[in-house]
C-alpha cells in the first residue's frame, strides 16, 4: 500500500518556520543527486513526526517534529534548497 | 492554549488501565516513517556489535531454532493508541545476548530501511524484550515489521524496532531516529516521557 | 505562518456525507487555486488534531474575507465526521493557511489545462475552475470520478461552469451511473486516451484525490506518454484500513 502524500501536504508545518513556501523550491538531495521540486517528494504523516522522502531513492530529505513546546526540524538529507528571489 | 473546538472530543476515551493521554485501539494501526522493506528470511541476519567492534550473527534459521517464548503484553504508541493483550512469539534478549561480552550501558537497535532507537541495555534483558517473528499466531507482516522486529512493550512502541537487524552496543547514549528529533531518550508511557524533557 | 481563529458564516450540504462551510477569516491575504490550508481542533482537555483541506472557492479579491471548504466524511474519522455533523455557524475554528505553492494554477499560466479528480480530490480543481471561470482563457477539462450521481459535490455549480465553451466536464462512475450513461468503473487508459489532453498539447495536468486514485491515473498519464513534469499530485491519504 503507498501510504504517502505529497511533499506539499508539508507546506502548513514548514510556515511555522518559514516566510517563504519552501514546498515550491527546487530541493537537491543527499543521497541520489536528484533535484525536483520539494512538493514532489514523499510525504509520511502516519507516524510521530512528518518525514519527506526523495522520490527516487529513499533518502529522509527533512524530519518535522512538533511538540507541545517546541518544533524540531531536521533538513540534513537535503544539499539545498533553491528558492527564487522575490 | 487558543480556542476550545466546541462538541470536539477527540479519538479517545482512555481507560482506567491505559497509561495517561493513551486511548484504546482494536485495530492495529500502521504506522510508517519510509517505504516498507520486504526483506526475505533467506537473507534476513541479525547482528550484535559490542563495545569493542565483536559482532555475534545470526541468520534466519539459527534464530528460530532458539527457544522461542509466547508473549502477551500490552502496547502504547506514542501517537497515543494503546492495544490491549496482543500475542507475540519470538526469542528473549537474554537469550540472544547470553554469550556476547559486554560490559556496555547502551544499546542502539538498528533496522532495514535504516530507522534506529535507543535503549539502556538493562532495559532489552531480565524477560523485558523479544526478537519477535510472530504475531497473533501468524508469521509477522511485513507492515508490521516482519520478518522479525524488536518488541519492548514497557516502553512507548516507537522502541520495538520494526524490520530489526542488529544492535550495536556502546558505553555513552547515542539518540536515535525519533530521539534526535525531539522525542524523549526512554520514553515510559506511564510517565508519559512522550518528548525531550518530559 | 501561524494558527488564526476563523468563524463559520454558513454551511451547506453538498450530499449525504459532504459539506461546504463558509469561514470567515479575519485579514485573509487572498490565496491561489489549488492552495490548501490546516485546520486543528482542540478539546477542552488541550488533546489536538490537525488536517489539511483544500480550499474550494477561489479569490478575487471582491469575497472579502470569506472562503469554503468542502469537507467528506470519512467513517471513523477523528477530524472529518466533526466538521462534517457538529461544527455549526457561529463557531470558532483554528486554521493555518493558505499554503502550499506548488499545486496551483494561475491565471496567466500558458497552456490548456486537465483537471483530473477523485471524490472530495475535486475541492482543488473546482477553485481552479472558478479561478478560471473569472480570469481564463485556456481551455480545460474536468475527468471527475465519483462512485454515484449521489456523490457528487458542486453539481449545480459544475454545470454552470461547464456551460462556458472553454470548459469539457466529465464524469466518471465507478459503482452506479444515472439513466443513460453505460459506463460503469474507474478511470482507465481508454477513458483517458478519450476524453484528456493528449501530450502534445502541453497541458498541465492536476490529479489530485485518495492515494490510490492518485497513484492509478498519474501511472495512467505517464504510460500514456504525458511529461511527469506536467503532471503535478496532490494526495489526500489512504482509503480505509487503520492508521
Ligand atoms: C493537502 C491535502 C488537502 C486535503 N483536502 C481535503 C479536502 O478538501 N476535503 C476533504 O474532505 N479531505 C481533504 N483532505 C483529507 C483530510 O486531510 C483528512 O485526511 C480526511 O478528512 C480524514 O481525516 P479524519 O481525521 O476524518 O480521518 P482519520 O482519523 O485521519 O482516519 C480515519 C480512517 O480513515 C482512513 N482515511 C484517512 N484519510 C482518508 C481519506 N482521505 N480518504 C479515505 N479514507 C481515509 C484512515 O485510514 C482511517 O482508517 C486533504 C488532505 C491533504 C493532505
Ligand atoms: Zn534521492
Amino acid at each position: 500500500m503507498s501510504d504517502y502524500l505529497d511533499g506539499n501536504a508539508a507546506a502548513g508545518a514548514l510556515s511555522e518556520l518559514f516566510a517563504v513556501d519552501l514546498t515550491a523550491a527546487i530541493a537537491q538531495c543527499n543521497g541520489c543527486g536528484q533535484t525536483t521540486v520539494f512538493a514532489e517528494s514523499r510525504l509520511y504523516v502516519d507516524a510521530p513526526g512528518m518525514i519527506a522522502r526523495c522520490a527516487g531513492c529513499d533518502t529522509v530529505l527533512l524530519r518535522v517534529v512538533t511538540t507541545p513546546t517546541n518544533t524540531y526540524l531536521d533538513l540534513r538529507g537535503l544539499t539545498y534548497l533553491r528558492v527564487p528571489n522575490s | 492554549m487558543g480556542i476550545v473546538s466546541p462538541g470536539f472530543t477527540g479519538r479517545r476515551g482512555g481507560g482506567t488501565d491505559l497509561p495517561p493521554g493513551q486511548y484504546l485501539t482494536h485495530e492495529f494501526p500502521v504506522l510508517s516513517a519510509g517505504p516498507t522493506p520486504h526483506i526475505l528470511t533467506d537473507h534476513w541476519e541479525f547482528t550484535v556489535t559490542t563495545e569493542t567492534g565483536e559482532k555475534y550473527k545470526w541468520d534466519w534459521a539459527a534464530l528460530t531454532a532458539l527457544p522461542a517464548e509466547e508473549i502477551t503484553k500490552d502496547i502504547h504508541c506514542v501517537t497515543r493508541w494503546s492495544k490491549l493483550q496482543t500475542t507475540w512469539k519470538g526469542v528473549s534478549l537474554d537469550t540472544l545476548l547470553a554469550d556476547v561480552e559486554t560490559g556496555a550501558d547502551f544499546a542502539m537497535a538498528h533496522s532495514y530501511g535504516g530507522y534506529t532507537t535507543n535503549l539502556p541495555l538493562e532495559d532489552l534483558l531480565d524477560g523485558q524484550s523479544w526478537i519477535a517473528y510472530e504475531y497473533d499466531g501468524e508469521p509477522l507482516h511485513a507492515e508490521h515489521g516482519g520478518p522479525a522486529r524488536l518488541l519492548v512493550p514497557h516502553l512507548y512502541f516507537w522502541k520495538s524496532a520494526k524490520w530489526v537487524r542488529g544492535l550495536v552496543l556502546s558505553d555513552s547514549e547515542d539518540l536515535g531516529f525519533w530521539e534526535t528529533a525531539g522525542y524523549h531518550e526512554y520514553g515510559d508511557p506511564w510517565k508519559e516521557q512522550r518528548y525531550a524533557g518530559d | 505562518m501561524s494558527w488564526q481563529v476563523a468563524t463559520v458564516a454558513d454551511v451547506r450540504r453538498e450530499t449525504e456525507t459532504a459539506r461546504t462551510i463558509v469561514l470567515d477569516v479575519p485579514d485573509w491575504p487572498g490565496h491561489l487555486a489549488g492552495q490548501h490550508l490546516d485546520v486543528r481542533l482542540t478539546a477542552d482537555d488541550g488533546y489536538r488534531a490537525s488536517r489539511s483541506y483544500s480550499i474550494a472557492s477561489a479569490w478575487d479579491g471582491s469575497d472579502g474575507s470569506t472562503i469554503e471548504l468542502t469537507v467528506e466524511q470519512v467513517p471513523d474519522g477523528e477530524v472529518s465526521p466533526y466538521l462534517v455533523d457538529v461544527l455549526k455557524v457561529g463557531d470558532p475554528l483554528e486554521i493555518r493557511g493558505p499554503v502550499g505553492g506548488w499545486f496551483v494554477w494561475k491565471p496567466e499560466q500558458e497552456g490548456p489545462v486537465q483537471l483530473i479528480g477523485g471524490g472530495s480530490g475535486v475541492v482543488p480543481l473546482r477553485a481552479m475552475l472558478r479561478a478560471h471561470a473569472v480570469a481564463g482563457t485556456t481551455p480545460v477539462r474536468l475527468l471527475y470520478s465519483v462512485r454515484r450521481p449521489e456523490s457528487v459535490i458542486y453539481v449545480s455549480d459544475l454545470k454552470e461552469l461547464a456551460s462556458s465553451d472553454d470548459v469539457d466536464v466529465r464524469l466518471v462512475y465507478t459503482r452506479e451511473a444515472p439513466a443513460g450513461e453505460p459506463r460503469v468503473g474507474r478511470i482507465d487508459a481508454e477513458l483517458i486516451e478519450q476524453y484528456a489532453f493528449k501530450p502534445e498539447d502541453g497541458a498541465t495536468t492536476y490529479v489530485c484525490g485518495p492515494t490510490p486514485f492518485v497513484e492509478t491515473v498519474a501511472d495512467l498519464l505517464v504510460a500514456a506518454g504525458h511529461d511527469p513534469a506536467r503532471v503535478r499530485t496532490e494526495r489526500f491519504g489512504p482509503t480505509g484500513g487503520p492508521r
